[in-house]
């Protein structure tokens, strides 16, 4: 048993939905009870998505119980094929329905209904959202397109001299982080090296579309997390080579460039050298040297995270003071990303745990979820919003992509928006007394609310005192520094063995602290 | 346009004789009932809810109220896992070492209710037991009570019933020979009980009270002096708990709108002996204001059609004000659970020939409400945007659970948030 307060990823099931509801003329049908519903909401209420999922739910109660689940089951996929006429469906159970083992895949085949029924094990009490995701639009593309997968062994054939390359683009699901937006920035970008795109799936796919997805030369998996074991699987039953490198950030962009420029046999550097993404000369700009090691935490998804520290650490010059993701299935990578920043990797799904970090990393900008948003507006931390779990803020009405140089743009800007700026940095600091310049006043184009949280938790209950004077000094630091300013100054004092902190030990431990 | 209105003109009009209830079995869209703890939790102040369930469950809540709330909540989930299921962790062990986590964490909390989900209750874990034991442990530090909130058992605000029927056997005893009192039953915001006991203050009854209270340590006496009023229609399993208790439920149509209000709380007055003239004294005053704010969104509903979607049972004594003070027509009336008796009062009052319907075929009933084309429709979150899409103007149902609805000077944002997506939909060019 796990005591949760508030998860950052939803059931397995969810992420069946996800990739069922990004798609055309597939439907699901969940064997689940009546409140297992909601979820229809995330969909048409986050994601403002205009159509209800394509998801019938049986609804069994209590009373069904004793009785006939299994049959109700039946005519729930029956109905569903009758008045919705999909090309293909997915049934499955969701938490509840696993414990009273109705076998739905057993079942749904036993209805001889003229479309491919796939079975879906998404097992509830062990796996989440994103594994259900990612096993679900396995199931579907071994299903659909196995059928005309080639005999094993068998070589690809080249393409034609006469053909353009085409490619698959592989992952993109409802209810991603800016996932509608990344679809038509890769796109783009691929349309420029001449590379046409084959299916683009699960997102706007359907069945008959992921029947043919062998016929592409390559796949580009945008979001490894939903579409590497079909990417891997594609790659064993049809030979087609996958893309690594996912294009978030200029560096990355640029690599996944020669990378697909390389699977498609076309050359890179017309592109490369047109590359006109604004980041690269605003990180360079005098204005941005006040970035210059922010104390950045990072945690979300795996995907955004390792781009965010590479972003954050090697194009804008902040300090990755620690990074940390949900997603356990990319550990090592993360833990990998964490050593080579010299921190260490906070790899939990417990929010409480993200919370006690930030708070005691004091960090000066959280790049997070809609999770770490809450916490850093409580302890008065800027936040920027970087990965899923979502929230209807997520979907906006503009053109916002994360990925190639136009999301490099909309990074640039999201991440330094909250910050302070450069000169106002200073002059707050020089004008502490001014009284509009007090503590409470935030970045002047920002919400002006307080940000006491972060001055007031103290690392640990230390034998410690502060001399009056040395307090007063303290008040004088500006208020979103002197949060570790007080920590540093205790840990200081504590290391020196000291029981009282004076002006002197403040200004010692500020040029032990230097940077 | 200010239409006069006569409420009494209208009721003459209407009769009793409501048409046959049209009974369907299917897909429900519905909440669970563990959706009451987005409300419950901020009512009890030094309560928390501990649900004892899967992953879905924590997600249902965290996603039902829309948003999330993040000032740190007084709800959590301790989520079931496979160690659980195979019998390798012992639950009690696990729920105990839990709690102690969470108490240890929260020492404000003074009672603490295991919530019961679907899961738990298909693996037969007895919660009942564990909040027995639990109690025992942590007694009188914490009461721990225990409830079903699961999907299987209760629908969206049959959890609230679930959990004021549990709070009930630990209700103290009135003392003897003690006169007689009044409970309000249902949870309410606090601007709505204020004014209720200023209400009553004002009728000469001083003992009023409310069942939940806002703090674990101030529950409400009961016994055979009791006699309670429902506020809210999906009350059932609590009321008969009361009952139980020795308890008298005053029967009484529920407070929405003028009528609703006037009726219920002159239920409560009759039972007091309190004369027709002192309590028109009394309520007048409010009920005028309220007539007032009625006026104002007349014009906006008059002759509107409105098709209900079931969800909080809310929707029976809201389509009988709608219709009979706001002058709306009722293309159907859909409810969950249809409670004939503690209705009663209600469905005298709804026009003749309404049409009702009980439980839900959600595709069926999504043809019908296409066919109707009525002027609003009313329906949870997973609907509305679909609707909204096809041309249809809806009004979230779950937003009548959050906000303040009941007695005289709510009337008016009642009608308001009928009125505010055909005034939208008026506005909007594109
Ligand atoms: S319906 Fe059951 S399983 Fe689903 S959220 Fe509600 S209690 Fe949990
Ligand atoms: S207030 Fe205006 S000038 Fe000042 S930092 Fe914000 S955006 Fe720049």
């Amino acid at each position: 048993m796990q005591l949760t307060v508030w998860t950052y990823e939803g059931p397995p099931h969810v992420g069946a939905m996800r990739v069922a509801t990004a798609m055309e003329g597939l439907h699901y049908v969940l064997h689940a009870p009546q409140g297992d519903t909601y979820a229809d909401l995330l969909f048409t209420m986050i994601e403002r998505r205009a159509k209800r999922p394509p998801v019938t739910y049986t609804t069994f109660q209590a009373r069904d119980l004793g009785g006939d689940t299994a049959e109700l089951f039946k005519s729930a996929v029956r109905d569903a094929y009758e008045r919705f006429k999909p090309e293909a469906m997915i049934v499955g159970a969701s938490c509840t329905a696993e414990l009273i083992q109705d076998d739905p895949g057993g079942l749904g085949r036993s209805l001889g209904l003229p479309v491919p029924i796939i079975p879906l094990e998404l097992p509830s009490y062990q796996k989440k959202e994103n594994w259900g995701a990612a096993e679900t639009f396995y199931q579907i593309v071994r299903a659909i397109a196995g059928a005309r997968a080639p005999a094993a062994g068998a070589e690809r054939t080249a393409r034609p001299a006469d053909r353009r390359p085409r490619c698959n683009i592989l992952g993109p699901t409802a209810l991603g982080f800016r996932h509608r937006d990344d679809i038509a920035e890769v796109t783009r970008l691929l349309a420029q090296l001449g590379i046409d795109i084959h299916v683009t799936a699960p997102w706007g796919a359907r069945p008959s579309d992921i029947a043919a997805l062998g016929d592409a030369d390559f796949n580009v998996v945008l979001y490894p997390e939903i579409a590497s074991p079909a990417a891997q699987w594609l790659k064993k039953a049809f030979g087609q080579p996958a893309t690594t490198t996912v294009p978030i950030g200029v560096s990355a962009t640029r690599e996944f460039i020669a990378e697909v420029a390389a699977l498609a046999g076309v050359d890179a550097a017309p592109l490369l050298d047109w590359e006109q993404s604004r980041l690269p000369w605003y990180s360079r700009s005098v204005d941005s040297t006040y970035l210059t090691g922010k104390r950045a935490f990072i945690f979300g998804d795996a995907t955004h995270v390792l781009a965010a520290a590479r972003i954050a650490s090697r194009e804008l010059g902040f300090a990755v003071v620690g990074l940390g993701s949900y997603t356990r299935e990319y550990a090592r990578e993360l833990r990998e990303a964490a050593r080579l920043l010299g921190v260490d990797a906070l790899i939990t799904d417990d929010y409480l745990e993200v919370e006690a970090r930030i708070a005691e990393l004091q960090p000066e900008l959280v790049l997070g979820t809609q999770m770490e948003r809450h916490i850093a507006k409580r302890l008065g931390i800027p936040c920027a919003v970087i990965s899923a779990p979502v929230h209807v803020q997520d979907f906006p009405a503009r053109y916002s992509p994360q990925m190639g140089f136009e999301g490099a743009n909309v990074i640039f800007d999201t991440w330094v928006h909250p910050l302070m700026m450069g000169l106002e940095e200073h002059l707050l600091t020089m004008f502490r007394d001014d009284h509009e310049f007090h503590d409470e006043a935030g970045p002047s184009h920002l919400d002006k609310r307080k940000s006491a949280a972060a001055d007031e938790s103290r690392s640990a209950p230390l034998p410690i005192v502060w001399a009056a004077d040395a307090e007063r000094e303290l008040r004088k630091v500006p208020f979103f520094v002197r949060g570790k300013a007080r920590r540093n100054t205790e840990t200081f004092a504590q290391t020196q063995g000291l029981t009282q902190i004076t002006v002197e030990t403040l200004y010692d431990a500020k040029a032990h602290f230097a940077r | 346009m200010n239409v006069p209105f006569d409420p009494l003109r209208v009721a003459a009009a209407t009769g009793c004789d409501v048409a046959p209830v049209l009974r369907e079995r299917g897909q429900r869209e519905v909440f669970c009932g563990l959706t009451g703890i987005i409300w419950l939790h901020r009512k009890i102040q030094d309560a928390f809810f501990l649900v004892v369930g899967s992953r879905t469950c924590a997600h249902l809540i965290q996603s039902a109220a829309g948003v999330m709330i993040f000032a740190e909540p007084r709800f959590a989930t301790a989520i079931i896992d496979e160690r659980d299921l195979a019998g390798l962790a012992d639950v009690d062990d696990e729920l105990d070492r839990v709690v102690s986590r969470l108490l240890e964490r929260r020492p404000d909390i003074k009672l603490l209710f295991l919530v019961g989900s679907c899961p738990s209750e298909v693996i037969k874990l007895d919660l009942s037991r564990a909040a027995a034991r639990l109690s025992g442990n942590y007694m009188p530090r914490v009461r721990v009570l225990n409830y079903s909130g699961s999907g299987i058992e209760t629908t969206f605000t049959q959890g609230e019933d679930a959990c004021l029927a549990s709070l009930v056997p630990s209700l103290p005893n009135e003392g003897n020979a003690s006169e007689r009192s009044l409970l309000i039953v249902g949870a309410l915001p606090d601007v709505v009980e204020d004014q209720w006991k200023r209400l009553f203050c004002g009728l000469g009854m001083a003992r009023v009270q409310f069942l939940p209270s806002r703090r674990a340590a101030e529950l409400p006496p009961v016994g055979p002096n009791t006699l309670f009023l429902l506020s809210q229609p999906f009350l059932a399993d609590t009321a008969r708990a009361l009952e139980e208790r020795g308890a008298v439920r005053l029967a009484a149509p529920f407070p929405f709108g003028v009528e609703g209000t006037t009726l219920w709380l002159r239920a409560a007055a009759d039972a007091f002996g309190i004369s027709r003239f002192e309590f028109d004294r009394v309520t007048q005053p409010a009920a005028i204001r309220a007539r007032r704010a009625l006026d104002h969104y007349r014009a906006a509903l008059l002759g509107k059609r409105i098709f209900f979607f079931p969800d909080s049972q809310l929707e029976i004594p809201l389509a009988r004000f709608l219709a009979r003070e706001m002058g709306m027509q009722l293309v159907e009336v859909g409810t969950p659970y249809l409670h004939r008796q503690h209705l009663a009062q209600e469905l005298d009052l709804l026009p003749q020939g309404t049409i009702l319907s009980e439980g839900q075929h959600l595709e069926n009933q999504i043809d019908r409400c296409r066919t109707a084309a009525p002027d609003l429709v009313v329906c949870g979150l997973g609907l509305a945007n679909p609707l909204e899409a096809e041309g249809l103007t809806t009004k979230w149902s779950i937003e009548l659970l959050f906000t303040p609805t009941h007695g005289y000077e709510q009337a008016g944002d009642l009608a308001e948030l009928f009125a505010r997506p055909i005034n939208r939909r008026t506005r909007l060019v594109a």
